[in-house]
């Protein structure tokens, strides 16, 4: 099941040059191949998996096989920046799930969690 | 977030069960009372050392999979029992049930003595009882001018760890609510019956948690009949 559990705009600026649901048809094609690398691999960071024209799609696997996907464009392809924000990423995902109220596969409806990944998003 | 990985990966382990129980009705006082002070107590710190030394002799649970049990069985109630209010009422029966077992062990193994009146016997719950079986003692304020009903406070709840409510839940349903039949039950086997019922809790967006205690009547030894 590929449902996603979460997503949010990262994006400060307000316009956006490309047709609306880009991002969503781009991160659904590096799925695959995702799926391709998280068996080659013991680390939970798989970096970068996937380009598409100017965007870049980076990936994080966690143990529980949910995967963590940012498409950014290359001029802010910093990987430090990328990997500390994808550890407190799966803090907040950890935190959010251990709540009893959340069932495994269900859509995270908290806005606490929603406000802290925008704010620790850069 | 530091201190969330501490917690996830070697939990503070906590006391297996949970209730605060209360100890005998008044007696005659044995101590002399401070000087010139009828209504003199013992220092605050007295209870607090005990609940310590109780709370040392604990059989110690891990509190991840306490607050992770609990947090399962509120929301399998919840998915049994679709109404809010009767969710609130069978956690607070379950409670009444935990309670009325757990006063024996906490005679047992507190070695808190007789309390004076009903004052003392809050303090010993909130201090002692409440250390021995959750791991966290409790403030007692907002007393009423008889003496009759008080508020326990407490910061943080470690049945509630990792809990957030969801928005249709938030301000209806009483997370902690097994804690005030505890105290119910607990009381009740010292002949004390009491309403217990949660004021504030942190769950909703309070600053701390509140459990409202109110003695309602100090109930007469009732002897049947004996044939």
């Amino acid at each position: 099941n590929d449902c996603p559990v979460y997503e949010a705009d990262l994006s400060g600026q307000g316009v956006r040059d490309d047709s609306p649901h880009l991002d969503e048809f781009v991160l659904n094609a590096a799925l695959d191949i995702v799926d391709d690398i998280v068996w080659t691999t013991t680390a939970m960071h798989l970096r970068h998996v996937d380009k598409f024209n100017e965007f870049n799609v980076s990936a994080y696997c966690t143990a529980g096989h949910t995967r963590f996907m940012l498409v950014h464009k290359t001029r802010h392809d910093n990987a430090q920046a990328i990997r500390s924000f994808f550890n407190e990423l799966h803090d907040l995902y950890i935190k959010a799930v251990m709540s009893p109220f959340c069932t495994p596969d269900a859509r995270i409806e908290s806005p606490a969690f929603d406000q802290r990944v925008k704010a620790s998003a850069k | 977030l530091k201190p969330f990985w501490v917690k996830f990966c070697g939990p503070a382990l906590r006391a297996s069960s949970r209730a605060p129980p209360r100890a005998a009705p008044p007696r005659p006082l044995a101590r002399v009372p401070g000087p010139g002070d009828a209504m003199a107590r013992a220092g605050p710190d007295r209870y607090g050392k005990l609940g310590d030394q109780a709370f040392g002799k604990m059989e110690k649970v891990n509190s991840d999979l306490l607050a992770l049990t609990y947090g399962s069985l509120v929301t399998q109630l919840l998915r049994d029992v679709e109404d809010v209010d009767a969710v609130n009422a069978q956690l607070e029966k379950m409670g009444y049930n935990i309670g009325l077992r757990v006063v024996d062990e906490f005679l047992a193994k507190s070695g808190a003595g007789p309390c004076q009146d009903f004052r003392d016997t809050c303090e010993v719950l909130a201090k002692v009882g409440l250390r021995m079986f959750l791991g966290v003692a409790a403030d007692v304020v907002m007393w009423n001018r008889e003496l009759t009903a008080c508020s326990l406070v407490f910061p943080d709840n470690p049945l509630a760890d990792y809990v957030e409510l969801p928005q249709h839940l938030s301000n209806r349903l009483w997370y902690s609510n097994l804690l005030c039949g505890v105290v119910r039950g607990a009381l009740e086997q010292l002949q004390l019956r009491v309403e217990c019922s949660f004021q504030k809790d942190t769950l909703n967006g309070d600053e701390h948690n509140m459990i409202r205690v109110e003695l309602k009547e100090v109930m007469r030894e009732d002897y049947g009949e004996d044939d």
